[in-house]
């Protein structure tokens, strides 16, 4: 512990840290800004790992995808397979699949890195998606981390992208069955479809430039991008430093855990071998994209059951559930049944994940800072719209694979169709509802133990006979986690003090405002100190209900400036 | 930002990190027995170490961190000594040896420094929690007012107030925004009549040149021309091209003009096909020829069904009437697979025309 900086004569630094810092900080004035920040806080809580992995996948992504360039060909060239795979030698193929062979069959050590490759990949675009799901449930997004949210769906949305070309690249059937998907629904875009369908493939499909195209953009152009988004998501956090969890000592002007270094580095450390180490595993006994079986590209043949990589399952979803609507008047025709599906699922939970944040700060009207995150229970609608979205997107992502589930269960692959025609909008709606009361339930199980205290499992005789259980009041950490809960507030004045009303309130727009801002916040339950009915008459009543007058209310303390 | 590190008073090591919020506390309850529930904390080895602990720590952590070194060189000696023994891999068998070596001891390598330096963390780790302040971000107003004034005196001295000089820069800044586009233009060519047609139009026109009324069909990857004896059999469905498009098509445009023509011939009952009207003549006998692309979005719709009759797409579950002109059944296609007009010439089986309309997916000049 080398508290004493200011007598730093007292420690002996060894001359080799010594001598490189002073080299430095003589040309930089860098020392200045390492000791402000070498032990600089990290909140801890489990579900903060989630955005690590990604990252953590992102670096494995890069190096071995370096290592796969020095082998693969991008090339649509047609050659004869002379490789050491003998079920295809002969067989005419293009460049790229031939040299995919030859990097998982001649290359040492060269599938184990494609394996590699391809599991970070879903990990990668797995764990973006828990950690986005973490941050949207705790409104870890919430100002000052708008703009951090953005840059985070800019990143998934890049993801899916650059996953689909990467799969695209080695030219066997799967890909290619991709690659004409992704051509019928360019070509259904209304107006230009046919010329983005033209300069996209270079020609007609699958002419023989789609594959040197998608190589430049998959491993130049998009994960630049993708740096340079991560690179500021990093930076922006480290600067507005991490959100904590309502625990105790995490407030919205101090901030507790433990020092980067030398713990946080040890750990984060630790965690990226652990990323390594398992997809090391998966790329070591858990067979993924056996490109050698599907055989070279040929736009004629197919094989059944044929799925895309997971995390574009929602959009093959929503292709397989459209009835086919399609309008043709004046010589034109717009395949609604392409369209809405290519562009209406990802487009409104995109969309909608972007919009959110600026929603909720318009209907709620908070425009504090909020450092400190909410429990999921705290904010029923937030947490309720979000299960609603999961709802969507998993029902869609598991209608991509109705022909597998018809199969299994003996059900009839019409049948499946029609369920997630139905689904896909009953769900969202269930999940709101569902989730939206088990928050309640939740947050008035909370203001009954902050009331009553928990129960201890003692049980006491009165003296008249009676038994009842005794209960102990909530600890000072649990009451911190508990309090956490900030009462919801009231709806803004319609009315000032001489009866004008508010700005805001005026028009359609602030009508509408009001209502959402009623629909937020009407069943709100306050979870706070002072008024329970005393501690320690432990009769267990379970009237946790709403008492909370309006007079009481505690007022949230204004943060910021 | 200067962050003052302030050490707490108390370290609060989070023991309740993984207890249910509302159940009784352990720790607070039955002190009289367990003394010792406050120890070690789940991150962190806290303040003090306990020698004894602490060597024997130190021996796991180190284990560990000699067995990935093993691992890694296991690694090494393996790739060098045994992957490539008699001359190199030879396939699947080998690969999947390899494979599993290699990458078994990777992670091996990997999990056992991961674990090491994660004991290490919790139980040799002496750092305490501490609190940071965090700092408002926002600048004073004198600040914010200051630069605003800094910032307009600047537009004021460079001149930009002046409207020729700025409404010419942005005329010339636009273009060149604009002009990169241009270069754009020859990624592709333009779309013109091409979806219009395929390749059996012309294979017909150049057989109708040589004195014969249509093309002949070949099964894909032959070059034998069908007759329609060796179709005779109702319910079986086959993939077929054009006679001589591979030969008569430049080598790098084959894959290309198959995508379009590539097109499925099926024999239906005779008696329960329902020809299209103006299309009575377009079938031999219950032998139909449909698009084999997708109307949907252009997956080989490869799957058919004897007994219902039906073509399915297994893309995305579209499914065509073989008997009814392809009419769709279910499924998001909305439009019928094109139907090849087929006849018979000499004993085979010919194609007269081009398919009537654009194959495949719609698309807004389609009409």
């Amino acid at each position: 512990m080398t508290e004493t900086t200011a007598g730093a004569t007292a420690v002996k630094t060894p001359k080799a840290v010594d001598g490189s810092l002073n080299w430095l900080d003589d040309r930089f004035g860098s020392t200045g800004f390492f000791k402000r920040n070498v032990k600089k806080v990290f909140p801890d809580h489990w579900s903060f790992m989630l955005g690590e992995i990604a990252l953590y996948s992102f670096i494995i992504l890069l190096l071995t995808g370096t290592y796969l360039t020095l082998w693969f060909k991008p090339s649509m060239i047609e050659v004869v397979y002379d490789g050491s795979y003998q079920p295809l030698k002969g067989v005419q193929m293009s460049e790229a699949y031939a040299s995919t062979l030859d990097i998982s069959f001649d290359v040492r050590g060269g599938l184990l890195m494609r394996q590699i490759h391809h599991w970070a990949a879903l990990l990668f675009v797995a764990s973006i998606m828990a950690h986005m799901l973490r941050v949207f449930f705790t409104g870890a997004y919430r100002k000052p981390r708008e703009i951090n949210w953005l840059i985070g769906i800019g990143m998934f949305t890049l993801a899916m992208v650059e996953g689909l070309f990467g799969y695209s690249l080695p030219d066997d059937l799967l890909s290619g069955t991709g690659l004409r998907i992704t051509q019928g629904v360019a070509e259904s875009i209304p107006v230009v479809g046919t010329y983005i369908y033209m300069f996209l493939f270079g020609g007609e499909f699958p002419g023989t430039d789609i594959v040197s195209r998608m190589y430049m953009l998959h491993i130049l152009l998009i994960p630049g991008l993708i740096l340079g988004l991560v690179t500021a998501h990093m930076m922006i956090m480290w600067h507005q430093k991490h959100t904590a969890m309502p625990v105790k000592h995490q407030t919205e002007t101090q901030v507790y855990g433990y020092p980067f270094y030398p713990v946080f580095m040890a750990k984060t450390g630790a965690y990226f071998l652990f990323t390594f180490g398992v997809l090391a595993l998966l790329g070591a006994f858990a067979q993924i994209n056996p490109v050698w079986l599907f055989g070279p590209y040929d736009p004629g043949a197919i094989s059944s059951g044929s799925q895309p990589d997971f995390y574009m399952g929602i959009l093959e979803g929503s292709l397989r559930i459209m009835p086919p609507w399609e309008i043709s008047a004046w010589g034109h025709t717009v395949t609604l049944s392409v369209l809405i599906p290519a562009l209406l699922p990802l487009g409104l939970v995109f969309g909608g994940a972007a919009a959110w944040p600026f929603l909720e700060q318009w209907i709620t009207g908070d425009k504090r800072l909020h450092h400190v995150n909410d429990r999921p229970r705290n904010a029923p609608v937030r947490t309720g719209a979000g299960m609603a979205m999961v709802a969507f997107y998993g029902i869609l992502w598991l209608a991509g694979a109705n022909d597998v589930i018809a199969e299994r269960f003996h059900v009839s692959l019409f049948a499946t169709t029609w369920f997630f025609r139905f689904a896909v909008f009953l769900g969202p709606l269930l999940a709101y509802i569902i989730t939206k009361r088990v928050c309640l339930s939740l947050q008035r199980r909370d203001a009954d133990t902050v009331a009553h205290g928990v129960e201890s499992g003692i049980i006491l005789m009165s003296p008249e006979g009676g038994f009842s259980e005794k209960h102990e009041p909530a600890t000072p950490e649990e009451k911190v986690v508990l309090l956490s809960k900030e009462t919801a507030r009231g709806e803004a004045p319609a009315v000032d003090a001489n009866g004008i009303p508010a700005p805001s309130s005026k028009g359609p727009i602030g009508h509408l405002r009001s209502r959402l801002q009623r629909a937020w916040t009407f069943d709100d339950i306050p979870v706070e100190e002072g008024h329970g009915h005393g501690d320690g008459h432990g009769n267990g009543h379970g009237d946790g209900n709403g008492h909370g007058d309006v007079s009481e209310r505690k007022n949230p303390q204004q943060i910021g400036h | 930002m200067s962050d003052e590190n302030e050490t707490t008073g108390s370290p609060e090591p989070r023991e309740h990190g993984d207890r249910i919020i509302g159940t009784p506390s352990p720790a607070t309850q039955r002190n009289l027995i367990v003394e010792d529930d406050e120890a070690p904390a789940p991150a962190g080895a806290g303040a003090e170490l306990d020698e004894g602990e602490a060597k024997r720590a130190e021996r796991v952590v180190a284990a560990l961190f000699v067995l990935a070194f093993f691992a890694s060189l296991g690694f090494m000696v393996y790739f060098v000594g045994w992957s490539g023994r008699h001359g190199g891999m030879h396939g699947l068998e080998r690969t999947r040896e390899s494979n599993m070596w290699l990458g078994g001891l990777m992670a091996l390598a990997f999990l056992a420094m991961g674990v090491g330096v994660t004991i290490w963390v919790r139980r040799l780790m002496t750092s305490k929690p501490i609190i940071q302040e965090r700092h408002e971000f926002s600048a004073t107003p004198d600040d914010r007012s200051a630069f605003a004034t800094d910032v307009l005196e600047g537009a004021q001295d460079s001149g930009l107030k002046r409207p020729l000089l700025r409404r010419t820069l942005l005329l010339a800044a636009a273009p060149l925004g604009l002009a990169p586009l241009f270069l754009l233009r020859d990624l592709g060519p333009l779309p013109e009549k091409k979806l219009r047609s395929t390749y059996w139009g012309e294979a017909v026109r150049k057989a109708q040149a040589q004195g014969r009324r249509g093309v002949r069909l070949v099964v894909d990857g032959t070059d034998r021309a069908l007759r329609v004896s060796d179709f005779a059999a109702p319910g079986s469905m086959i993939t077929v091209l054009p006679e001589g498009m591979e030969k008569d098509v430049p080598h790098e445009d084959v894959l290309t003009q198959m995508a379009k023509s590539v097109t499925i011939l099926i024999n239906v009952p005779a008696d329960q096909f329902k020809p299209a009207p103006g299309r009575e003549n377009w079938h031999i006998g219950g032998i139909v020829a449909y698009s084999k692309i997708c109307t949907h979005v252009g997956c080989p719709a490869a799957l058919y069904e004897q007994t219902t009759h039906h073509i399915l797409c297994p893309c995305h579950q579209s499914t065509f009437d073989a008997t009814d002109a392809a009419k769709v059944v279910f499924g998001p296609a909305a439009r019928p697979l094109p139907q090849l007009p087929l006849a018979e010439e000499d004993g085979y089986i010919i194609a007269t025309a081009d398919f009537p309309e654009p194959i495949g997916p719609s698309f807004w000049e389609r009409g």
